[in-house]
Formats: C-alpha cells, structure tokens, sequence
C-alpha cells in the first residue's frame, strides 16, 4: 500500500494506493497521525486507486474523523470512492458519516 | 458461450499473522471465481473472509503470530462453501454483540463490526466449537439465479 500526503493552503489531500487490511491500516493511521499532530483537520482522501478496504481501514476513517470534527475544526472527505468500496462503507452503515466527491479535486475544492 | 464449472475441494494452511490475508484472500478469490461467482460475489467472499481471519487471528489467537488458520474452499455447482479452522481461543461469532451503526460519530462503536459484515457479505454461516477441533467457521455464498454466459 502507498500513502501519499500533500499539503494544500486549507487542506492536506492523502492519496491512498492499494489494500488497506489489518496488516497495512496501521500505515495509514500513521498518515492521518501525521496530519493532526501539525494542528491539521481538514482532510481529504483520495480512494481512486484503492483496490480494497476491510473493516480495519473504516475503523482508522472513523477514528480521524471523530477526531476531525471535534470542536468543528475540521473534517474528512472522501474522493473517488471504487464502487465495491462504496458497497462495503453501505453495508457497515459508514457513507452517512463521509461526504463523497467523484474526485480529488473537487474534494480539495469543498474546503 | 456456455462455462463448463468444476467442483473441487482444496485446503490450505497459512500462518495467522496479517501480513498472510492478502494470500489468504488471493486464496478465496481463486475458488470464487472458479465458483461462477460475479465481481460483487467475489469481493464479498474476500472481504468476509478477510474479517473473520481477523478476527481469528486477533481474538482467537490474540495475536501471538505463530499459529495457523486453515481454509478450505469447497466449489460446488450452486456456490461456493469456505471453511474456516483453528484451534484458538473460543470466539462464537453469536456471542458478539451488534455494533451501533445508526447513531452519531461520537456515539459510535465499532465493536463487532467484522461479524455484522460477514453476516450481511455471506448467504449462511455456521460456527461449531469444541475443545477436540477447535474452532470451525462455514461461509456460504450461492452464485446468483440465471446465471447465463
């Protein structure tokens, strides 16, 4: 899995590459570590080349995004959700807790 | 064209350790397709066994990363049947409680998501444990009706 972070004037937009299971959501939590500890809570994940995503990889969205809003100062979106993904994030209840863009940019564009 | 399916068995043995799922679902996603099963179908199986192999490994082993979890694929003309087996720690996928899903962000807990998903991702599944073998974990997946090619 590849996680890529860059930084926008009101946002950081982290691109996601790959599988996102038990073994590499660490990593990816680790990202989003990253981002908060720098005082950052707007945040952007573009999932377009996202091949596959276990539970593992909701429980790391849910947890940023809890702590995102917190104080209302911040939020994660979602961009380029693939359709088996999305499948998955309805079945587990997840879509009501994301706003979904068809892409990064325009995700970027919401903050 | 007409598709000639096969029925087979095949089991496999991986170590219980994460960095084994995406062999485990490599695994499933093989027997899945030979199954006739579609796209959704497939990622389905993958996912539901990834979640329970989770689990396994997680709760059943607690994560001590020398054991083992055996699959075995079971194609039929109808489906696809995945049995899971490994002698950890009793975890009965009916003892586990629903995760709240409808309620806000901060309300929000996920314990017991991995089972809920298995449950909604799988046609039928049956657990089975015993002290002699262990825990036993049987997926089932049906190919959809009229499936014409």
């Amino acid at each position: 899995m590849e996680i890529t972070t860059k930084q926008y004037k009101r946002c950081d937009l982290v691109t996601v590459k790959g599988r996102i299971d038990s073994a590499t959501a660490p990593q990816l939590s680790d990202a989003f570590d990253a981002i908060v500890h720098g005082g950052r809570f707007k945040i952007a994940v573009d999932l377009g080349s996202l091949d596959y995503m276990s539970s593992a990889g909701l429980r790391a969205l849910l947890a940023v995004q809890k702590l995102c809003k917190r104080y209302n100062r911040g939020e994660v979106v979602l961009a380029a959700v693939p359709v088996r993904i999305h499948e998955a994030m309805d079945l587990a209840g997840f879509l009501p807790l994301f706003k979904t863009f068809d892409d990064g940019t325009a995700a970027v564009g919401y903050f | 064209m007409r598709r000639f399916f096969y029925t087979y068995m095949r089991t496999e043995i991986f170590l219980a350790n994460c960095n084994q799922l995406n062999d485990m679902r490599e695994f499933v996603r093989q027997a899945a397709s030979d199954a006739g099963l579609d796209a959704k179908q497939i990622y389905a199986v993958q996912l539901a066994t990834d979640e329970a192999c989770s689990n396994i490994i997680e709760h059943a082993y607690e994560g001590r990363g020398n054991e083992q979890i055996e699959i075995t694929c079971n194609v039929q003309d109808d489906g696809l049947i995945i049995i899971l087996h490994d002698h950890g720690k009793t975890f009965d996928p009916d003892a586990v409680g629903e995760p709240n899903l409808t309620t806000n962000l901060s309300n929000r807990h996920l314990g017991g998501l991995g089972v809920y998903m298995i449950r909604r991702l799988m046609d039928e599944i049956h657990f089975e444990s015993s002290p002699e073998s262990g825990n036993i974990l049987t997926m089932l997946k049906r190919k959809s009706k009229g499936d014409k090619e």
